[in-house]
Parts: structure tokens; sequence; C-alpha cells
């Protein structure tokens, strides 16, 4: 449990984040360092390697969808570039966990 | 020999024992809502609980579930209050609760005089039952007299690494006590069928624990969307499978007993799957239109508690039967700390392990199960929901251990 993200699984391609890790900051992973290019909140998913448009997103060892575009690793990975292999989901403007929940 | 059973509780004349000792006010249609909460108003910090079904139409679930509801063991007596031309037989519920020796009066508010007349007539029958229904006295209870219900809601990425584990724990702790466990909800099993099958006691179960998450599958698909709220996606969650292997780990890692349905009581201490997604075809909408109908469900099946696991931070709590709020997310522990009963946030900052969290739980249990209050009943949460589904009975091979 040490730095800003968890390995769940060994055979995981995604790594969590165990807290909010701010937009540039370094992450070692196997491929070598990577900064990430956005604020990665609370809980949300990186790609722990690059991942091909098609291919299976592993956490917990399990597959949770299919990735809709080529994903770098240390990219994000959420709802704009993968997707469930059972139903669509459903997201408002906050989806990104950044964005405000309500109107200014 | 009793005097070395953990916890206490109100015998009931089914020889179930209750934690909780409710009256509950009970409308039958919308129409009688008001005047069943005018009556409830007037017994501010007493227990004494507004519950209700809003449809003028008849359905066989709903009049099921009220009964078991209102014979709950936590419940100690019930008032019926009807408009009088809603369909709901008023007379099978009052009926079941004579039956199992409990006080109980209706009252019509067509014959009785209007609003006033009948909030007056409600208020003093309560008041008189009052002294008769706190007389009964709390003896003592084993834990394989417990049932406790588990559920998420507001579930975010923390959950399933944080709180629904601890809660996992806890409930490993309590089957190997006897206690009977019941986790839900198909909807949010989906991706995980295969894995959970191989816990059933028998072959046939599992096959039927496969079968029943298949359904929710087909059921959801057509409806056109997952059990997966917005603020789910916000919260990191990216998928209803991603949602569903958070949501599974609550269920630990004891063999799975049986599958049952809304209103079935485990026969056995043991872990159970609630099958909360209706049979047939699609009718009435939604399985459950929001998580306080699943706790409601889970009352039915006997549940003296109810788990609720949350990241992004519900507040709710229940009638009837308590509900302990495990936070898996430390922000969002942080800003609801009032709504709160345990911050398994602290797993996710490495402060605690689930082991440890998952103790927490369980000695919480027996604490509210003994009468301590938890953090939404001593705020005065008493959420309830009901309303139309349909069903089909269990069949044998759905609870194995049984005859």
């Amino acid at each position: 449990m040490n730095g800003p993200f968890l390995l769940l699984n060994a055979a995981d391609n995604v790594l969590v984040a165990r807290s909010r890790v701010e937009h540039g900051t370094a992450v070692a992973l196997d491929a070598g360092s990577v900064c990430v290019d956005r604020v990665i909140p609370l809980a949300h998913k990186i790609a722990r390697q690059d991942i091909a448009e098609g291919s299976r997103i592993l956490k917990y060892g399990m597959p949770i969808g299919l990735a809709t575009e080529d994903i770098a690793a240390g990219q994000h990975v959420h709802i704009h570039n993968m997707r469930s292999a059972y139903t669509p989901t459903h997201a408002l403007q906050d989806a990104d966990g950044v964005s405000a929940g309500v109107s200014k | 020999m009793t005097a070395s059973l953990p916890l206490s509780g109100y015998l009931r004349a089914d020889g179930r024992k209750g934690i909780r000792n409710a009256i509950l006010v009970v409308y039958l249609v919308e129409c009688a809502h008001f005047v069943a909460s005018k009556i409830v108003a007037g017994f501010d910090g007493e227990d004494v609980e507004l519950v209700g079904f809003p449809g003028c139409y008849p359905n066989e679930y709903a009049a099921q579930m009220m009964a078991k509801l209102c014979t709950h063991p936590n419940v100690g007596g019930v008032l019926v209050v009807s408009l009088g031309c809603e369909s709901f037989d008023k007379v099978r519920l009052a009926d079941a609760v004579s039956a199992s020796h409990r006080p109980v009066k209706t009252l019509v508010i067509q014959t009785a005089g209007g609003t006033s007349s009948t909030v007056q007539q409600g208020r003093d029958w309560v008041r008189e039952v009052m002294a008769e229904v706190n007389a009964v006295e709390r003896i003592p209870m084993g834990m394989d007299e417990l049932i406790v219900g588990t559920i998420c809601g507001g579930s975010d990425g923390t959950s399933g690494i944080s709180g629904n584990p601890a809660a996992g724990k806890a409930f490993d702790l309590l089957v190997a006590q006897g206690a009977a466990c019941i986790f839900e909800e198909t909807g949010e099993l989906i991706g995980c069928e295969e894995i959970m099958a191989e816990r059933a006691v028998t072959p046939e179960l599992g096959q039927l624990l496969r079968e029943s998450v298949l359904k929710a599958e087909r059921y959801y698909a057509t409806l056109g969307y997952g059990s997966f709220a917005a603020g789910n996606a916000a919260g990191g969650l990216s998928s209803i499978e991603e949602k569903s292997l958070g949501a599974y780990v609550k269920s630990g890692d004891s063999q799975i007993s049986g599958l049952i349905k809304p209103g079935d009581v485990p026969p056995t201490g043991g872990l159970y799957l609630m099958d909360v997604v209706p049979d047939g075809e699609v009718r009435f909408g939604f399985p459950n239109i929001a998580d306080s109908a699943e706790i409601v469900e889970m009352i039915a099946s006997g549940a003296h508690l109810t788990l609720f696991v949350t990241g992004r931070g519900s507040v709710v709590g229940s009638a009837i039967s308590p509900v302990i709020k495990i936070c898996a997310n430390p922000d969002t522990y942080r800003s609801l700390r009032e709504d709160m009963d345990i911050n398994a946030g602290d797993i996710i900052e490495g402060v605690k392990t689930i082991d440890e969290v998952g103790q927490q739980i369980h000695d919480l249990i027996v604490a509210v199960a003994n009468g301590a209050q938890t953090k939404s009943e001593a705020l005065g949460h008493r959420e309830f929901i009901l309303t139309y589904k349909t069903f089909e009975p269990v069949g044998p091979s759905c609870l194995p251990r049984v005859g």
C-alpha cells in the first residue's frame, strides 16, 4: 500500500488511486516512469501498461470491460476509453470525478 | 448456559426474538399516507414508525411483504390505516398480525369521520397499547438467532477495496457463530456468476445462483440501464461488472447455503443470496427503485439489522430494523461523519487492516443488537419503500440443507 496507486491483483492492467493524484505526478510503471496527464481522483484508474483497443480491462484479476481505443500506460482509464461487456454505463457531467455535479 | 448468550431480544409468539420493539402505523394506499404520518407525528422520540404501500391496485408480492414486515420480530404492535376503497386486502393483513399474537387495529378513514377523527383515534389506540408492547422484557439471545443483511449503495471505486471486503470479513465472523447472513443483489453480481457458483453447498444450487444472475442481466438489458447510477461513474466505476466485483466481496468467503427471494426467512444459519429481480416478463419497472427498497426486502426476510456499505455517502436508515453505515471512502467519511457508523476508509489510508475493520463491524453489530442506537437511528431516519413486483416461489434445490 505504498505510493499513490494500488495494484489489486498481479494480473491487472490498471492501477487504482488511493488518494487524489495531481496532474504531472510521476508514476513508476514496468515500462518506465510516466507522468499522469490530468488529475486522477481517489479510486479512479490508470493504465498499468499500454492497452490495445478491444482488449479486456482487468481489475481484481477479473475483466471489467473492453478498451474502446488504444490506451497508453499511465492514462486515465474510464468511460471515455472503455465500455461494459454487458449493459451501457449511465453517467452525467461529473463522471470524470473532477467536474462539478451542479451548475454554477 | 443462557447467561453466556451474547445478545438479548424480545421473545415473540413464533419463537423468534427481536432487537427492537416498534409499533408500526401502516398506510395501505398513498391516499392514507398523510393521515398515518400525522398519527406517527404524535409520538416524537418513541418507537412508533411509519410504513406503507402507495398503490391502489392489488399486488400479491406487496401483500405478502407487508404481512412479513408487520410480523417481524422487531415489531410489537400494528395500526393499519386504510382509506377504505383501495384494493389492498386489509382484513388479510390484520388477520396475519392477529395470528402472530400482536395487538392490531384497523382504522378506515372513510368510516372513521375523516382526517382529524382518524388521527385522534389512531393516536389514542397507539397510546393505549404502548404499555402492553413495552411490557415485553428482553431475554438472552444467541448469535444463531440473529439475521443480518448487507447492501451497498452510493458505491464508488473505494467500495470494493475497503468497505465491502470489511463487511465480508464481518459476515465470515457471524456465519462462523451460526448467524444467518443475506447478501444481494443479483443485478450487481453480473460478471461474478461463475466464481460465485463455485461457493454453493451443492452443484444444483450453484446452477441456480448462476441462473439468477443471468435473469438479472436479461431484465436490466430490457430496461436499457444496468444497476448503475451516475454517481458510481463520478466515483471512478466505469462499468456494471466493475461495480459488481466490488459488491460481490461483501459476501465474504463462506460457503453459500441457499438462494432466497424477498420475504423468505433463512431456515438455518449460513450465507444466503437474495434474488431481488422479479420473475417472468419485465413488469412494473426497475426491480428496486432505490436502496431503501432493498433494505425493506432484507427486513421482510427477517433481517434484524442491515449493513450498508457506501462510498459516495448515503445517509439513509430504515423503519423496523437499524442500519449500520460503513463508509468506504475516507474523504466521504470526513464530510459525513455524523451519518457514518464505521470508517472503512482507514483501510485505504493504511491506518487499519480489513480484518481490524471487519472485527469492528462485528462488535458494533453485537452492541446494536443489544440496544445501542446506530447513527441513522439516533438522527431519526426511518426510510421505507415498498412497490409492485412479481415472484415465483423458490424451489427445493434453493435451500438444500432443509428437509
